[in-house]
């Protein structure tokens, strides 16, 4: 089956996108291997270009860089930090995150909804990082979003899919690939995630601060993949109150 | 001499609405790390988010026992906030005149150290060599004297280093909102001010002339840098000066304060211990030895987990490699005390010793031993 991930006209085998921040970069390879990674981020405030040690020279290639805007704190900030990655040579992905909050990291919609709407004009292939919200999923669709990345959780905290339901909304919702981004801390919510139908899962802290990180990374893409099945092959409905018989009651009906 | 009131402040200093002081003095007043149990301790170890009477908790002298606990609870909080990151900057020192009395410190305008200035072809020349190292932060520091190096001489020094560095900080003497906003657009984006102490008796004692002298105008540095424009602030006491427990109970509450005020603002600690400094060998860190001090830094990272935590020069190599990771996620490295020194002879005598004098090579080739990854560059200037 031709089951493949497309965003922004590109397309990929692989759902499991890497966040680069946390790792030692020769541990970033490996990872990126063993989890079959085909998109990483790249943080363009970590990128030390022209310096000895660059995130750059650690990327395998063929590997979709997709330069986020972190460090970014309105949308003015984002816009400009975009510009500077496509200038450096990391091509027309961005994953725009707009954070304004030193404590929880929380990503500001309004300002990255704006972000995007400049972006996406200036032919960027837009990921916008999200608080998972109906509305401003809508405007960045509108605004030209090619993916919609909503946290599961607050960044970092591996707290697994604590807003569920509001991911669950945009899935059903939105007409883009929803990629679930942050909080993911196990491969079992990951696999949750997916069979949710979600398209994607981005995951770095739980790889990054696991024992065997790249045993860790083959186990997300595991679970991934068996959570995108499960997704396709339609999982069976679990019974509620309104239990089904399978001879239907009701079959006796003749006209 | 006549004395000034150390609480009120002077012509041309700034004074800002805030309330952060007082509830800061008035907290730290009430806090009495004696009365703090065990289960005190434990209760707060228990949280994913301290309130600042766990925090008092954990810096009591009953979380003593508990220090390995906490170290691993710690290791994990700097792990999930800044992953295997450890930042690398050098401080380059470009004046050393000063204009306090600080009796703590060997730099005090009764001294008679050699003084000196770089002009700007000097610093630029330290600055290239500094360069060279592959280092992309700086922190440039002047001694706290507006006449000898006034704002206009630190602003051309931040529009030279923002030429090769892509952070450039200042620990500086305390300025006026509109003059951070004037170095901010020079390029200067992080600034760090010392307390030295939060007890205001003793600050007047240890203060006996100079500008320095006026608690508050000290206190508000930080909030009217953010209000400057600067992104990121940094706070420390001097630990050993006065009560070593209150003083970071109060550098952590003020940090807090500041926190909840400006979401945005990048907030991050220094943990200086006092030292033996020149002209006077014996002066030792009281009370704060290396237990102590961990103690502080793991307070700080579990009561602020997202905040940075930096360990200077002064302290051990040692001491340094272990913290890294463990608290500290920021690291001093290829460190000249000296005004200039880098590349030219030194013009200034140095301020303090400094116990690890390692290149930036090896402390890069350290970190990497310890399997965390060596950062130069953190931050984007837009
Ligand atoms: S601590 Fe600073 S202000 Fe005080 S005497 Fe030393 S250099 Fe001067």
């Amino acid at each position: 089956m031709n089951d493949k991930l497309v965003i922004g006209g590109h397309e990929f085998e692989s759902r499991f996108i890497l966040g680069s921040g946390k790792f030692s970069l020769d541990m970033t390879k490996a990872v990126i291997e063993s989890g079959k990674v085909e998109m990483a981020t790249l943080a363009l405030r970590r990128a030390n270009v022209g310096g000895e040690e660059n995130i750059l020279d650690y990327m395998p290639k063929g590997i979709t860089l997709l330069p986020n805007t972190s460090g970014a704190r309105n949308a003015n900030e984002a816009v400009r930090i975009a510009r500077l990655a496509r200038e450096i040579g990391c091509g027309d992905f961005v994953k725009v995150e707009v954070v304004n909050d030193s404590k929880y990291l929380m990503p500001d919609n309004y300002e990255t909804i704006k972000a995007t709407e400049i972006l996406a004009k200036e032919g960027f292939i837009v990921m916008p990082y999200m608080y998972p919200d109906l509305n401003a999923a809508r405007a960045m669709t509108q605004a030209g979003a090619a993916a919609i990345m909503p946290l599961a959780a607050p960044i970092g905290s591996n707290k697994g899919l604590s807003t569920k339901d509001f991911i669950q909304i945009l899935v059903d919702e939105i007409n883009l690939p929803i990629i679930v981004d942050a909080g993911i801390g196990r491969p079992s919510q990951a696999c949750e995630a997916m069979e949710m139908g979600v398209a994607a899962i981005m995951c770095n802290t739980a790889v990054a601060t696991a024992g065997d990180v790249a045993l860790m990374a083959k186990a997300f893409r595991l679970a991934i993949e068996a959570g995108r099945a499960a997704y396709l092959s339609g999982p069976g409905r679990i019974l509620n109150y309104k239990a089904e018989a399978s001879s239907p009651l009701t079959g006796f009906l003749e006209d | 001499m006549i004395k000034t009131n150390h609480m009120e402040y002077q012509k041309g200093m700034e004074a800002i609405d805030s309330n952060i002081m007082n509830q800061v003095l008035k907290l730290t007043n009430e806090y009495d790390y004696s009365k703090y149990t065990f289960e005190d301790v434990e209760t707060a170890l228990m949280k994913s988010w301290l309130s600042p009477d766990d925090y008092g908790a954990i810096l009591s002298p009953a979380a003593a026992p508990y220090l390995e606990y906490m170290a691993r609870n710690a290791a994990m909080e700097t792990r999930k906030h800044f992953g295997s990151s450890v930042s690398m900057f050098t401080p380059l020192y470009i004046a050393n005149y000063c204009e306090n009395h600080c009796v703590y410190c060997g730099f005090n305008c009764h001294n008679k150290i050699r003084r000196g200035k770089l002009n700007s072809l000097e610093m630029e020349e330290e600055l290239k060599e500094i360069a060279t190292t592959g280092l992309r932060e700086i922190l440039i520091l002047t001694g706290e004297a507006r006449n000898a190096s006034g704002v206009q001489y630190i602003g051309d020094a931040v529009k030279l280093a923002s030429r090769y560095f892509s952070t450039v900080g200042l620990e500086i003497y305390p300025l006026n909102s509109d003059e951070y906003a004037y170095l901010h657009e020079c390029g200067a984006d992080f600034v760090c001010v010392y307390q030295e102490t939060y007890n205001p008796d003793k600050y007047q004692q240890v203060h006996p002339s100079g500008p320095k002298r006026i608690f508050p105008y000290r206190f508000n540095a930080q909030e009217r840098a953010l209000l400057g424009g600067m992104r990121g602030v940094a706070f420390g006491a001097l630990l050993g000066l006065d009560d070593f427990r209150k003083d970071a109970f109060a550098a952590g509450l003020h940090a807090y304060f500041i926190q909840q005020k400006y979401p945005h603002a990048e907030i991050s600690f220094s943990v200086p211990r006092l030292r033996p400094f020149i002209n006077n060998e014996e002066n030792n860190p009281n009370d704060v030895h290396e237990k102590q001090l961990l103690q502080v830094m793991l307070a700080y990272r579990l009561f602020m987990p997202f905040a940075g935590i930096t360990i200077s020069t002064r302290e051990r190599a040692g001491f340094r490699d272990n913290v890294v990771g463990l608290a500290a996620n920021k690291i001093s490295a290829g460190v000249s005390v000296g005004v200039g020194g880098h590349k030219n002879d030194e013009k200034g005598d140095e301020q303090f010793e400094i116990s690890d004098s390692r290149s930036v090579d090896e402390v890069h080739e350290m970190i990497l031993s310890r399997g965390l990854q060596p950062v130069y560059s953190d931050y984007i200037r837009v």
